[in-house]
């Protein structure tokens, strides 16, 4: 393994580790102040993606869908909630997860309604084709870079709104102790609100970043969600340092993984065997780092929850 | 003993329609077929109803007991052994060992944490079946043919393998229905009611709960058994998190209240699905919508309904 | 005094920098009803759950029946005889109360570990939890839910399930706290019954039931004792008069 493929592959890692935040974000929010487990959370990632092929489509402008496609995630997000996430929030943890599958269904469904179940295809914008030498002889391609500058951009933003204001700090209380935060006097329900529409946002907003990359296609973003659950449960529910390092350490261990794992079987199998043997444990290297660190630590790696 | 009976009533009634099935029109070989799926699905639901209503162990990794079950029909298949007096109590005893050994730590965590580690040990042997390139990889192994049992063909007559999957069923409500009423599903549901009052009282719930565990997993291991003889085919995807998912869905579509809400779930769920799909191309809209308002209009599941109705009816 | 049932030896507590439980030595002898009194936030609670296992200790010793239990667990103390009830009431309320107390009579009535026979026809877990539910005055509802209780049959329920594990030790934690004044009254009147049968260590606020059920009295104070003795040694203890008298609540609360 060269130190150029070592590099991209950390890259590539990064990049993937920053998309998964962006879905994270809101989900360990949604979950640690609402205390509500949104399986559909994926859903929005794939909403994302679909308004950018729609409007790069029709506009044939990436800028135009990046800018429309926010403001269009977060009110097909807030629907959602009116709709249906609104009335589960009383309810156990069982109903939650079967009510929001039922709405990965119908999305799922309702796109590939919509638009075929042929993968869309969102071409890169002009600007950012390309590739950054980022070593003598190596080229990184811009949009990935771009993934990247931009998604730590937002993390710091999302940071930022967390830590120095008002509303950050009335949604840190409530992943701590909801109860306490409603009996204090605060209106709950748009605190709520607030904090599901924008993490839906975020969502959306990874969604577009990867239409260019990813191929859009229904169901998406129902394996990224369970990529996104345990991103949220290793670095502990409701902390957003908390998935920001486990994301990025998801990322980087899935994506270095894949590319050295089978080389590593080598030493010991048949080159046939160590390329399946390899793949089946990278693709378990994630699921066995969660249940170590939970073996280990119950809460997570930030635990936030009070009592 | 009369409110005991009619608690029963439901699985009992439920139980003893699919044995008459076959003689009430439906013994055609597509509703056979379909019924034994819904069946065996029934008993990998009702023993995770055991864990999820009995034990509050909501496991996101129940398919992967149904898995090992079945990769046990496949490798000893690949090895020449069909008989279902070795293969059976090998597939049992493969899921057993393998829920012993995840469930040891999976239920030092507890919640949401629970319900994570179920699932990365499903996933670890989802991918773990993926890899073995010898019963065919991603794509799914073939079986030649179906167990015998003790050297009879057994499986292989439609009617009776429908007999032996509502035998097989029925054994697993019985039993899950014995061990939650004994005293030591009292202690699983006192643990899981009050775990301090529980422990005050002498009980470290964790022996209890993991024997529940594996009890659920060696049950979930001989549904596999049967669900490969079934299909005759056995692939990963038989252990992906969303057939997890669906297992447990069933559960909660059918009510955790009882053991028969799993079997209402399970039935319900699985011919509610194949109507659907006859009548519309994209019937998972339908499908979805009415999980959602399931779980919007009746929170006690499907089984709770009589409860609900006669609430309405006496305001 | 014979020796005593249960022992506390220098038995320390912080959290954070906060002595919950400071230098803690206590003597319990067999039969007696040993009452922990003082103030709000003395850790009185904390103590009783030191001594039932909920919370680790930091330094000292707790012995049992002349055993060192410091390092076992709740469940492991609770199999040697140690019964606590809650300040919270603590059921199941998915139970009835027969079937409360059954539980209660099978930890210490042979294995759990029995799979296949329905419990709730063993008789004998049956008669042994009817006679606790006698005792406690709740015979008439055995059969009704816990969770469709009032509040002070939760109470008596309670102290059924303490009693039906056959303590050696009972540890009640505010058996009073929450009951109306009728209430109070028959709760005070099962605790008689108990007394110089059973071993208790009551922690109370109710200072009226403390002085009439008590042997003897340990006052603490910001988590060390400050005093223990027989109720009219206590009354007349200047230390303790100066803790509660100082505390407008205590100066109504002590009959004096």
């Amino acid at each position: 393994m060269s130190t150029h493929l070592l590099l991209i592959q950390g890259l590539n890692g990064l990049q993937l580790g920053i998309l998964l935040f962006l879905i994270a974000a809101g989900l360990t929010l949604v979950f640690g102040v609402m205390d509500f487990i949104n399986l559909a959370h994926g859903v929005q990632y794939m909403i994302g993606a679909y308004l950018a092929a729609w409007i790069a489509a029709g506009t044939g402008s990436f800028w135009f869908a990046l800018l429309l496609a926010l403001p269009l995630a977060l009110a097909l997000g807030l629907l959602l909630e009116f709709l249906v996430f609104r009335h589960l929030y009383d309810r156990d943890h069982l109903q939650q997860v079967l009510a929001t599958f039922g709405v990965i269904l119908v999305v799922n469904q309702g796109v590939k309604l919509l638009f075929g179940a042929a993968p869309l295809q969102v071409p890169m914008p002009e600007l950012l084709s390309g590739g950054i030498p980022i070593m003598e002889g190596l080229l990184y391609p811009t949009y990935r870079i771009a993934i990247i500058v931009g998604g730590l951009a937002t993390a710091g933003l999302l940071w930022w709104l967390v830590e120095r204001t008002k509303v950050g700090m009335l949604v840190r209380a409530g992943a701590t102790n909801a109860p306490m935060v409603a009996a204090l006097g605060v209106d709950i329900n748009r605190l709520f609100m607030i904090v599901f529409g924008f993490g839906a946002m975020l969502a959306g907003f990874a969604g577009v970043l990867a239409a260019p990359i990813l191929s859009v296609e229904p169901g998406m973003g129902d394996n990224l969600l369970i990529l996104a659950f345990v991103v949220i449960v290793i670095g502990g529910i409701g902390s957003i340092r908390g998935a920001f390092i486990a994301a990025l350490l998801v990322g980087l261990v899935e994506t270095l993984g894949r590319s050295l794992m089978p080389d590593l079987m080598r030493l010991f199998l048949s080159p046939s065997e160590a390329r399946q043997v390899g793949a089946a444990l990278a693709s378990m290297l994630v699921y066995i780092a969660m249940a170590a660190i939970l073996a280990f630590r119950p809460a997570g790696l930030f635990p936030v929850r009070a009592g | 003993m009369l409110p005991a009976v009619r608690a029963e009533a439901p699985a009992i009634l439920l139980l003893a329609a699919l044995a008459a099935a076959p003689f009430l029109g439906f013994g055609e070989g597509y509703m056979l077929t379909l019924l034994a799926r819904a069946m065996i699905l029934a008993m990998a639901a009702v023993s995770l109803s055991l864990l999820v209503g009995g034990a509050g162990l909501v496991s996101m990794g129940h398919a992967a007991m149904m898995g090992f079950g079945a990769y046990a029909v496949v490798i000893l298949d690949d090895m020449g052994v069909t008989d279902a007096a070795i293969v059976l109590p090998t597939a049992i005893a493969a899921a057993g060992a393998f829920a012993l050994a995840t469930g040891a730590i999976a239920i030092r965590t507890s919640g949401v944490h629970f319900i994570m580690i179920t699932l990365a040990f499903g996933q670890m042997a989802f991918f773990t079946a993926s890899s073995l390139a010898g019963y065919g990889g991603d794509d799914g192994y073939t079986l030649y043919s179906r167990s015998d049992v003790l050297g009879l063909r057994l499986l292989d007559d439609r009617l009776a393998f429908h007999f032996i999957c509502v035998g097989a069923l029925a054994l697993t409500w019985l039993l899950g229905r014995l061990l939650l009423a004994s005293r030591f599903g009292r202690v699983l549901r006192a643990a899981k009611g009050n775990p301090l009052r529980a422990q005050a009282l002498g009980f470290d719930p964790f022996p209890y709960r993991l024997t529940a565990y594996v009890i659920a997993g060696a049950m979930g291991g001989a549904a596999g058994f049967l669900f490969a003889n079934a299909t005759e085919f056995v692939a990963p995807a038989y252990i992906s998190w969303q057939r997890s998912g669906e297992l447990l869905f069933m559960v909660i579509l059918g009510g955790v209240a009882g053991l028969h809400g799993a079997l209402i779930g399970a039935l319900g769920f699985v011919l509610l699905e194949e109507w659907l799909s006859h009548q519309w191309e994209h019937w998972r809209i339908l499908f979805g919508v009415l999980l959602i308002l399931a779980v919007l209009f009746l929170p006690n599941g499907l089984s709770g309904i009589p409860a609900q109705l006669a609430r309405v009816a006496r305001r | 005094m014979s020796a005593p049932l249960l022992a506390l030896h220098g038995v320390q507590k912080r959290f954070g920098g906060l002595a919950v439980t400071d230098d803690v030595s206590l003597d319990i002898a067999p039969a007696e009803i040993h009452a922990v009194i003082g103030p709000n936030g003395a850790g009185k609670t904390t103590l009783i759950n030191e001594i039932s296992g909920v919370l680790k200790v930091d330094a000292g010793r707790i012995l049992f029946g002349g055993q060192d239990i410091t390092a076992l667990s709740m469940p492991r103390r609770a199999r040697l005889g140690l019964a606590r009830s809650f300040q919270i009431t603590s059921v199941v309320n998915a139970f009835s109360a027969l079937e409360n107390t059954a539980l209660a009579v099978q930890a210490r009535s042979g294995s759990s570990f029995r799979f296949l026979r329905p419990a709730a026809t063993e008789r004998a877990l049956n008669e042994a939890a009817m006679s606790a539910l006698e005792q406690v005055g709740l015979a008439a509802r055995a059969e009704t839910p816990a969770g469709a209780m009032s509040h002070g049959e939760k109470r008596q329920l309670e102290l059924a399930i303490a009693l039906a594990t056959e303590p050696r030790l009972l540890l009640l934690d505010e058996p009073l706290a929450g009951a109306g004044p009728e209430e109070t009254e028959r709760l005070i009147g099962i605790l008689r019954g108990l007394k110089s049968r059973y071993t208790i260590v009551l922690v109370e606020h109710d200072m009226q039931a403390v002085f009439a059920l008590a042997d003897r009295i340990s006052v603490l104070v910001y988590g060390r004792v400050i005093a223990t003795g027989t109720p009219d040694a206590i009354r007349a203890n200047p230390e303790v008069r100066a803790a509660y008298l100082g505390e407008d609540e205590g100066a109504e609360a002590m009959p004096c």
